[in-house]
């Protein structure tokens, strides 16, 4: 009896592992800047995110360089003059789910969720707080938000000849499909 | 977060902006124009300046050079000018082989062919001669290696071989062998210096018509969203390849600089 309870316990913890973490690699990541001069925006589907569904824990990572622009040059500019690609290349979120001791994320069905944590862009963190949606659909957890940041705030210096072409509050929109984590 | 790095994907970074633009300063750099951009250059060599006040430093002549530049992929590049300074109609393309990058691949340099044609226009009259289109033609070939070290110096060496088809006198030489350094240092986000410098490997005594000396230009680049500028002091008055690594006549320790600029403005077709 003894001998078989080890192996079934082992799997049983295992299992519960696997259910613990939601993750993915793929998420998509966008931003708007809106003026009257000049619409920007550029996509990253490159992102990393974990998902912990036992404590509420959310992190997002992912590469500056790997956002995709409709120019090549101001791909470049961004890169290389905005956010600095090279010194900072990552820009990373580490927070939770607020009101997590609300809502069951083992049953179907799509919840409103508080994040909040520090996002960390061009080497400066601040607290941020947004509203999202998490929709649970079996194995699988799509997570969904908007929100605005301001420029000023990570120290991304605009100059003057650009100052109309690039809005000073950029939107940000986060669409993320998780998947089990299998180690 | 650490379990996010573990699971991150090794990626293959490739290494933007080794230059600000696609000439380190007169010669071309291994950049080249994006996919479907189009790259509309003016560029501007003055007089010498210490040609003095009468000439108002050179200021009072000046050559120009347009030419529209087009990528039509994001490895290749091709484009079509035209100089004032003996009436030259000139075709080019930029060939990208090699990209330098760190990560999954890794590769130290960046690596472009350039290959271009030259048509001298300037009305022949030799008597009892023939003088065939040909005549016209220069033709020039670059390999062109460039290494962004970091964010602030990028190097790059080009070995240059030109050929003249028609030059006036035997003692001329038709090819020319040259090596060309070049390099920038970024001063501020948007400003770099940039220095280049070309050594013909020729001798001397092969340059009897016009008696050419090494091409030096130093200059800064600033950008300003979609324009590059870039100003340049340089002993050369042509704008082109076989001009200004074959027929640099003005001497820097003599004083004979001539003040320049480029003006890049890009459009998105």
């Amino acid at each position: 009896m003894k001998s078989l309870l080890l192996p079934l316990t082992l799997l049983l913890s295992l299992s519960s592992i696997a259910q613990d973490k939601f993750f993915t690699r793929t998420g998509h990541i966008w931003f708007f800047s809106s003026t009257p001069v000049e619409d920007i925006e550029a996509h990253s589907r490159q992102v990393s995110s974990i998902l912990d569904v036992t404590t509420g824990e959310i992190v997002y990572s992912l590469q500056m360089r790997s956002f995709e622009f409709e120019k090549a040059l101001m791909e470049e500019h961004f890169n290389e003059n905005y956010v600095e690609s090279e010194k900072f290349p990552k820009a990373t979120f580490k927070g939770e789910i607020k009101n997590f001791d609300e809502i069951n994320l083992s049953e179907n069905g799509t919840y409103q969720v508080v994040v909040a944590g520090d996002l960390t862009i061009h080497g400066v963190t601040n607290p941020v707080e947004t509203e999202g949606t998490l929709k649970v659909n079996g194995e699988k957890i799509h997570g969904k938000s908007t929100f605005t940041l301001l420029v000023a705030d990570y120290d991304i210096e605009i100059p003057k000849v650009v100052q109309d072409n690039i809005a000073k509050e950029i939107e940000i929109n986060v669409d993320i499909n998780y998947e089990p984590y299998n180690q | 977060m650490d379990m996010l790095e573990e699971t991150e994907e090794q990626t293959t970074q490739y290494t933007i902006a080794t230059f600000k633009s696609t000439r380190v300063a007169t010669g071309h750099s291994i950049e080249r124009m994006p996919q479907r951009q189009l790259d509309f250059r003016v560029a501007h060599r003055f007089g010498r300046v210490n040609s003095g006040a009468y000439e108002f430093f050179g200021l009072d002549q000046s050559n120009i050079h347009l030419s529209l530049e087009y990528g039509i992929t994001d490895w290749l590049m091709v484009g079509i000018g035209r100089s004032s300074f003996q009436k030259v109609v000139d075709g080019f393309y930029k060939l990208s082989i090699l990209r330098q990058s760190t990560g999954k691949k890794v590769m130290p340099v960046s690596v472009s062919l350039f290959s271009g044609i030259y048509a001298n226009g300037l009305k022949q009259s030799v008597p009892n001669y023939d003088y065939y289109f040909s005549n016209r033609l220069s033709f020039v070939h670059q390999v062109l290696i460039g290494h962004k070290f970091n964010e602030l110096i990028s190097l790059q060496l080009s070995p240059t071989y030109i050929h003249r088809n028609f030059v006036e006198t035997p003692f001329d030489s038709n090819d020319i062998y040259a090596l060309g350094i070049g390099g920038r240092v970024k001063l501020t986000s948007r400003v770099t210096l940039n220095a280049e410098y070309y050594y013909r490997l020729n001798p001397q005594s092969e340059f009897a018509t016009v008696q050419a000396s090494n091409p030096l230009s130093i200059g800064f680049d600033i950008e300003t969203g979609g324009h590059v500028f870039q100003l340049h002091f340089t002993n050369s008055r042509s704008m082109i390849e076989p001009g200004f690594i074959g027929e640099t006549t003005g001497e820097w320790l003599k004083g004979d600089i001539h003040f320049g600029f480029n003006i890049s403005r890009v459009f998105n077709l």
